[in-house]
């Protein structure tokens, strides 16, 4: 479908428009969102040869002759990457094609040297299925998945001469086609209604689930802040959720999950705008700009979406046999919904307490670090909170703060031999922070000398000493106020420098005052 | 087929053509298409589409790397280069 072409005096009417305020547009119209997920695949080499799939390698070294859609030269599927788009499509629940083809799509852009990207058309190798997506509040929303296509990924251009390496202003453009070849696949969703307000949230967590999956499924490294992981979210209003489709917008290549979240806000709260005004929502591509959190309209495109696609004459049909198909099946691995449930039930986390750590991306450490040996509690313990702490500080994800599972899983161990407390363990954690990740817990402990005291010597000089300093302490533990102990286990665990083993400590102080705990 | 087609199909292909060009070759995709339409002819619904001459499925390779080309011989063949890199003209009305 091509877009309306806009007259001027349009464009100048539709930049008046007020957007609305979100509540106002998510009372007044319902939301639909369509979502297209690219996902490159973590195979070894390209999808039509045998070229490196590596991320930033010097500028044009990881292609081939055929990277370069050089003449005469032919793409060879690579099979692993078929592989890993079955894989993709069995995870989400989707019929496999017992035959499919590839398509050639043509455009001009200088990132794509055969002037078509080779995709698939009218015959995905997956289609029909569906993804369960878990809200905050665990509020489940299931997503139809129209289809998942295997396709190859362009190169990068760099615009030179622009202010801000923008294609505004720039003079020219530099072309790496390292990117161009690697593997991708397309999944597209069918329209999901019924989001209302929610539809935000609803996007981003479609979004991180499917991230979540490649993961699980080891397809993709599915880092968003490497372009692993694209998305384009299409999102219209209508006035009921009986009202046929509204026109939609198609929001290009937002990448973070907060972006997503943002981007589907404006589009609400500006289509809603327009649609108040009188107006009708123009067909178009958008681009989001994260600085200011609102998209703008791309050029529009009189031609757009002719792309003449006609089957792929290089390449033969794809066949995957059925035998293949249910082989992967039987070796999926657990998915991460089946794995939350299952670890609620084995480390007895309650449902809120699995949220937040969902939320704080502290599942695989916490699973590695009970793997290490910690206990569970303890492993989320020290995770959600002194570790999110720092990380939340320093503004990085968990996993980007350097501490290892197994330097946690062996701080708690010390913890639990009674060699360090809590108070001492939060002091290791901040030298290895400091380090970057370097060191092990006991190796600190033993440099810096910070071992529980519970040297009766040591102990026994602090606590006399306690004993002396507070003679009116002394004589209200004598008279049976026993609380009162802590009064004196202040001054010695200060004269210990927080290290002296507190339980030893209150011993030797009810030994000298002959009192019973 | 008419010569606006082609002059359509000219412009998304990226392709200059004269007046007399377009209304040349109107005429010649005309004769073109129908000799193609004939095929339709004798294929039933029973007749499968073909995008490939040889009735021959999964042609794979294995996922290994082979020789890649050095900077130098990706770049040999272009017009200009800099950094590295293709350098191609302005790239206008996108973003």
């Amino acid at each position: 479908m091509s877009a309306q072409p806009v007259s001027a005096n349009k464009v100048r009417e539709y930049l008046d428009v007020q957007p609305l305020d979100f509540d106002d547009a998510v009372k007044t119209y319902d939301p639909v969102l369509g979502i297209e997920v690219h996902v490159e695949l973590g195979t070894a080499t390209k999808m039509f040869d045998g070229a490196p799939n590596v991320f930033a390698a010097e500028p044009n070294t990881a292609i081939t002759e055929v990277s370069l859609g050089l003449p005469g030269t032919l793409p060879v599927v690579n099979e692993k990457a078929v592989e890993y788009a079955i894989r993709i499509g069995l995870a989400l629940n989707c019929e496999i094609a017992e035959s499919c083809r590839f398509a050639r799509k043509q455009y001009f852009y200088p990132d794509l040297t055969k002037n078509f990207q080779t995709s698939q058309y009218d015959e995905p190798i997956a289609f029909d299925g569906w993804v369960d997506v878990e809200l905050e509040d665990g509020e489940i929303v299931r997503v139809e998945i129209e289809r998942a296509h295997m396709e190859e990924d362009a190169g990068k251009n760099t615009h030179i001469g622009g202010s801000t390496g923008r294609i505004q202003g720039a003079t020219h453009s530099q072309v790496d086609y390292n990117r161009a070849g690697v593997p991708l696949v397309e999944i597209v969703t069918r329209p999901i209604p019924n989001v209302g307000e929610r539809a935000p949230e609803v996007a981003a967590a479609y979004v991180r689930t499917l991230r979540d999956i490649f993961r699980a499924l080891d397809v993709s490294e599915a880092r968003m802040e490497r372009g692993n992981v694209r998305a384009d979210i299409n999102v219209s209003l209508r006035a009921d959720a009986d009202a046929p489709l509204g026109t939609r917008t198609e929001t290009k290549n937002v990448n973070s999950f907060r972006a997503i979240d943002r981007a589907v806000r404006f589009e609400i709260c500006r289509q809603a705008g327009v649609l108040d005004a009188g107006m009708d929502v123009v067909q178009e591509t958008r681009h989001f700009h994260d600085e200011t959190g609102e998209t703008s309209p791309g050029r529009v495109k009189t031609d757009a979406e002719d792309y003449r696609y006609f089957p792929e004459p290089d390449l033969v049909p794809v066949a995957p046999s059925r035998d293949w198909v249910e082989q992967l099946r039987s070796t999926l691995p657990e998915l991460p919904a089946a794995r939350r449930r299952r670890l609620i039930g084995e480390w007895g986390f309650s449902d809120f307490e699995m949220r937040d750590v969902i939320n704080a991306g502290a599942l695989d450490l916490i699973q590695e670090t009970v793997d290490a040996g910690a206990k569970p509690q303890a492993a989320r313990k020290w995770w959600m909170g002194e570790l999110a702490r720092y990380a939340k500080d320093k503004g990085v994800e968990l996993d980007e703060l350097g501490v290892s599972s197994a330097q946690v899983a062996e701080l708690i161990g010390l913890i639990d031999e009674k060699k360090i407390n809590d108070k001492i363990g939060r002091q290791v954690l901040g030298v290895i922070v400091e380090a970057d990740g370097d060191g092990s817990p006991a190796q600190i402990v033993e440099d810096k000398g910070l071992a529980v005291v519970s040297d009766d010597s040591v102990l026994t000089d602090a606590v006399d000493a306690a004993i002396a300093d507070n003679p009116d302490v002394v004589e209200k533990i004598k008279g049976g106020k026993v609380q009162a102990i802590g009064a004196l286990m202040g001054p010695v665990m200060k004269a210990t420098r927080g290290q002296a083993d507190a339980g030893r400590v209150r011993q030797i102080i009810m030994e000298k005052l002959g009192v019973a705990g | 087929m008419s010569s606006e087609e082609v002059a359509r199909l000219a412009s998304l292909a990226r392709i200059q053509l004269t007046d007399e060009e377009l209304t040349r070759f109107a005429g010649e995709f005309d004769a073109i298409l129908t000799a193609v339409a004939s095929v339709s002819e004798v294929a039933s619904d029973d007749v499968p589409a073909t995008s490939h001459p040889i009735a021959m499925t999964n042609v794979f390779r294995a996922d290994e790397v082979t020789r890649t080309l050095t900077q130098e011989e990706a770049l040999a063949g272009a017009p200009e280069a800099a950094d590295g890199r293709f350098v191609v003209p302005q790239i206008l009305g996108e973003e």
